[in-house]
Formats: structure tokens, sequence, C-alpha cells
């Protein structure tokens, strides 16, 4: 039986930085994965991270993933993979089944970081193939370069549902629509503002009724639902598609602290069975740990930083470094975490119908029922204002923990102030030069540069693009309103690709004056 | 029902390894070795993978992270392998799975009861 000081459970965002910190302080550390490449779920996020600076902010999710796994890898931590950890017992001991053999372990301190795994909801058709989760569809587009279908109908608006439909529209699969049985777009509005503008329909209060076909999916009924979730007969709605994808939430896998005698609890705020742990992912087992996911739902950031805590946690608990340095360290950690526990999206706000922001702001009810802020709600945000020239339009609606905006642009023409949450402002006495930077920086694409006195009866709008093929200077398309709709004929004027807009390309657009505040999105003629 | 992505805007064209065949159901595809057999299957338009046992209704991918089962398929002649995490090699015979079986249920029947032939 081999001994470590750290044995970690789960090589994703939160057990990697966990080890990281942990082989930092001089503890032999320890990662077992099940799967057969390490990140977790980090290499399928194709997207530009929230949050500061601080929280990787617009790096994306696969390009965090090498980072950690070179970090780890130059501390010295042995990451075995293909190596399922199938049991984890008193005295932290825990069993792995590598190939065909079972190997036995003990760990001065365990650290599990499983994740999570995705939700189901049933309907009629549901075991049919062609019915996945989002995160499989992921898994074939992002990892494996394979279309998990040609059309494709997805089931839920969080932010899982709509950066997969936003990624499935990226590999080239037409989105048919964006369903959901919740009232209201439950993940950030600026994920749903780009996969609406594209023209997905989205269709709240809706569900499946059922799948269609016999061998495999080929069609699909949703239908509208009252506020007890029963179908409303007569609202009946059928698309022709080939793949539905399910993104109705992750349970924590939490099964091994059960087996280990954790105090569990369940409690739905973090996603089901989790165990009882505290600030430091502490258990009610001495010397076992948690961190991400599988100790409350939340996102790769947040794994991330829990990570750290806990592996800081356990260099303390093996006496590798003094409570001082714990203190300090969690500090810095904890203010972090809390960084990102802020705005409409925190944890404390779930499930709550918030009607302002922090500004006392009317929250766009369109963007919560239809994906897209609507033109007669748009001006009221601070980001959206007009002057002579090009000038940033930031269409960010909603106060959630983010900032690169702040930071990219070189003349300072955006405020956003020391609370992270608040909505981006133009301030009106620095010069905007229209080089784009925020335009790429935000990771909710949801700045764009407006000049609306471009030449007579026309403006131009420069908007991020990441879609292939990429329009050529010259071509001449249709402009597209924020709900996809195509307002008018439009040319285009530039097309700027740079390694600092990190494969968010600039698109300028030549539109007719009117549409300067209406034109979001670029469709090619035909 | 899917098709390979020849050059995504953000991750370019995708790392494959060297192409290979393989035989599905008698049938010779084309793969790249190292990616699951459950993802050159989709590429190859193959969605279903298995037929249950108790209801002889079909089955393909769902999760894609060999977490589900649903895409268990025969693979060299054993059954129950997870296709979505099972790295596809030059060669494989790869058979949809009737129950645990590679043989349809109609011919299943024939050669006397289910549970005598695991």
């Amino acid at each position: 039986m081999k001994r470590y000081d750290l044995i970690v459970v789960g090589a994703g965002p939160s057990g990697l930085s966990a080890a990281i910190e942990a082989a930092k302080r001089g503890l032999k550390v320890t990662v077992f994965d099940e799967n057969e490449k390490p990140g977790g779920q980090l290499f399928k996020q194709i997207h530009k991270f929230f949050g500061s600076k601080e929280h990787k902010a617009k790096i994306r999710g696969f390009v965090i993933g090498e980072e950690l796994l070179r970090e780890a890898s130059e501390l010295g931590v042995k990451v075995t993979l293909n190596a399922t950890v199938i049991g984890l017992y008193q005295d932290k001991e825990i069993v792995v089944k590598i190939g065909e053999a079972i190997h036995h372990y003990k760990g001065d301190a365990i650290l599990v970081a499983t994740g999570a795994a995705e939700n189901v909801v049933t309907f009629e058709g549901w075991t049919l193939p062609g019915v996945i989760g989002a995160g499989a569809a992921q898994t074939m587009m992002n990892l494996h370069g394979v279309k998990p279908g040609n059309k494709v109908l997805m089931l839920g608006s969080g932010n899982v549902g709509l950066v997969v439909s936003f990624q499935l529209l990226q590999s080239g699969c037409e989105v048919a629509a964006l369903v959901d049985a919740a009232p209201r777009v439950g993940g950030y509005g600026v994920h749903a503002s780009k996969v609406a503008r594209c023209g997905v329909p989205f269709y709240l209060s809706h569900t499946i009724v059922k799948a269609e076909g016999k061998d495999c999916v080929t069609g699909v009924t949703i239908a509208e639902v009252d506020k007890n979730f029963q179908f409303i007969p007569g609202t009946e709605k059928h698309f022709d598609v080939d793949t539905i994808c399910l993104a109705v939430g992750l349970s924590p896998m939490s099964q091994l602290l059960k087996m280990s005698g954790c105090e569990m609890e369940d409690n739905p705020a973090r996603g089901g069975q989790v165990p009882i742990c505290d600030e430091f992912g502490r258990t009610s087992m001495e010397g076992i740990y948690v961190a991400g996911d599988v100790s409350g739902i939340e996102e790769a950031s947040s794994a991330m930083i829990e990570g750290r805590i806990a592996g800081i946690a356990a260099a303390h608990y093996l006496g590798y470094i003094s409570g001082e340095e714990l203190t300090e360290k969690y500090q810095e950690n904890q203010a972090a975490l809390q960084g990102l526990r802020q705005g409409m999206f925190a944890p404390e706000n779930r499930g709550k119908q918030i009607e302002r922001t922090e500004e006392g702001i009317p929250i766009s009810m369109s963007l919560l029922k239809k994906g897209y802020i609507d033109e007669k709600e748009i001006e009221r945000f601070p980001g959206v204002s007009h002057k002579a020239g090009i000038h940033p339009v930031m269409e960010c609606s909603q106060n959630i923990p983010c900032n690169p905006c702040q930071d990219a642009c070189p003349k300072k023409c955006i405020k956003i102030g020391s609370k992270i949450t608040s909505l981006p402002v133009v301030d009106e006495s620095a010069q905007c030069i229209g080089c784009g930077m925020c335009v790429a920086s935000c990771s909710g694409q949801a700045i764009f540069l407006v000049r609306e006195d471009y030449e007579p009866g026309f403006s131009t709008v420069t908007l991020p693009y990441e879609f292939l093929p990429l329009p050529e200077i010259g071509d001449k398309g249709y402009g597209l309103d924020r709900s996809g709709q195509s307002v008018c004929e439009a040319q285009v004027l530039d097309v700027k690709s740079s390694k600092a807009f990190d494969c968010t390309n600039l698109l300028t657009i030549k539109v007719p004056a009117d549409m300067a505040m209406r034109a979001r999105f670029y469709a090619a003629g035909k | 029902m899917g098709s390979r992505i020849k050059k995504h805007p953000i991750l370019g064209a995708p790392e494959k390894g060297k192409k290979v065949t393989f035989i599905c159901d008698g049938r010779t595809l084309e793969g790249y070795e190292g990616e699951p057999i459950a993802v050159a299957l989709r590429a190859a338009g193959i969605m279903k993978h298995r037929y249950t046992k108790k209801e002889h209704t079909p089955r393909g991918i769902f999760c894609a992270i060999g977490r589900c089962t649903d895409c268990v398929m025969v693979v060299d002649g054993k059954p129950n392998i997870r296709t979505c995490v099972t790295p596809l090699r030059d060669g494989m015979k790869v058979q949809t799975q009737y129950g645990v079986l590679p043989e349809p249920f109609a011919k299943q029947w024939q050669g006397g009861k289910e549970h005598e032939k695991i």
C-alpha cells in the first residue's frame, strides 16, 4: 500500500487547484481521475470566463485548463488517468480501479473533488437515440470535433443551456429553439442575447411533450405550461430536429463521501446530496476535504478558489504551514470567492425574482422572456449612450461579477468602479479611438462600437463575431436585430482579427443610420 | 446524423490520430485512432448502439462521459463496452448489442434461451 500526504480524487478545476497549492507547500500529492484526459469539464469550455483578473476573466476555459496542468506538472504533482476511485474508507484509505486491477492507497489527507453529473428530465421518447445531455454535445463537438446533430432543440435556459446553444451554433449546427419550463431565462442575460441575436427563438414556460421518431429522434413537440407546470392544451408546437439536448441542472457526485461516513445533507440550494463542510472544505471526517461542485453546484471559477483553500487547509492540517499562513491565504482566497458570489446570480439570490439592478434600473423583462433586450428598454442602461464619432455601446443590463472591459480600454472610456458587479458606464470625457479592445474583452459579447454619423444616412456597427466562415471586406448581407430578425441591408467595411482579441473577430458593418441602435449581428447574403 | 467539424472558429482544426478502419455490424467504416468509438460512429451517421433486453427499444449516446452506459456495444466480442470512453483502434470489431448479445433477438430465440448463451 502506497502512502501520500494528500490524495486528490478528480483532476478538474478544483482538484488540480488544491493539488497545486498543497504541492507548493511541500506535500507529496497524487491525483486520480477516471477520465482519459485531465481538466474535468474545463476543456469543453470554449467561452471567455467572467470575473476579474484574479478569477482569470476573459480567458477561455480550455486555456485555463492548460495553465493548471502546466503548473501542476511543474510542481511534480502526479496525475493518474483512467483511474476510478471506487472506495473511500475510514482512516483515509482508498481503492482505485486502474485497468483491470484494484490498487490500494492511503492518504494522510484526502480531497474529494469529483464534480457533478447532469440531471435528466423524462418525457415520452426521452430514451431515443438523439436525446443527449448538453455535456455530451460539448464533449462531442469541443473535444472530439464531431457535430452531435444537424438540427438541435435545447431544453434549459440556465448558463449551460445558453452557452452550449451558442457552441452548437459555432460548430455549425442549427438550433431550432431554446425551451425552458421556467417563466424566465435562468442564466446570464448576455449569454441569452448572443444566442437570440443569431435567430434562435426562446420558448419560456414551455417544455417537451414528446420526442418523436421510431429508431432515433426525427422531431419534437413542445407545449406551454401553466404556473403549476401543467401542459396547456392547444399550445403544442412541432420542430423537425435530429437532436434534443438536455441542460436541466447538475447534481453533486458525492457518493464517495457518503461511503466514507461523512455527514451529508439534502440541500436543494447546493444541488442535492452534499457533505456538510466548513469554509475550508473540511467535512465531518477529520482529514477529508471537499471542493468544487461536489460540495455545491457553482461554476469553474469558484471551484478553483475552493480547491485552493482546501489545498492550503490540508497543508496546515498536516503541519506544513503555520496557522498564520493559513489565515492569511484563506482571507485572500475568500475575498476572491466573495467577489464571484455577488450580484443578481449570487447563491443567496437563487430563485428570487430581481426587479431592479443595484443601480435601481428596472430589469429588461424582454431579456428574461425572449432572450434579448427590447429596443424600448435598451436606452435605460448606463452603458448605452449616444455621442458624435465612434463610441462603445455596452448592452450589459444585469449585475454580474465581471470587469475586463474596464481594464481593456486604453483610453479609460469605460468605468465600472470598485464594485465588480456594477453596470459599465461610458466616461463621456474620454475619447474612444475605436480600437475594439473592449468588444473583444467582453466575455458576454455585449459591447459594440457604434459610429452613428459615419456618412450621411449611414452608421457603422462593430460587433464581436466568433463564427466561420468569416465574412470578408466588401461582402454584402443583412443586419440582424437583437432578436435575430433581418432588419436592413449591411455591408462589411472591416474585419479585424488579432492575437489580443483571442479568436473574437471584430466585424464592422455599414447600416442605414436608423439601424445604428438596432443592428447587432450580421448574416451573409444568399 | 453528426458530421465532422473541419475548422472551428475557436478551436481550429480538430487534432486527430491517424485514420483507421473498423468494422461495425459487417460494414467497414473510417475513424481516427484514439477517439471514442461512439464519436467515430456518430461521424459515420450511426445513432443506434444497442437494443434493451426487456423492451427491445433502441439506445444511443446519452452522456458521452462513461456515466450512463446507454451507449454500450459488443466490441471485439466483449459486451457492455462503453463506446463513449473506449478509444478506437485499427481493425476493431463493433457490433450492435441486443440485450447483452450481438445477435438480433429473433436469432437469439432460435438458438435457445437468452440466459443459456451468456
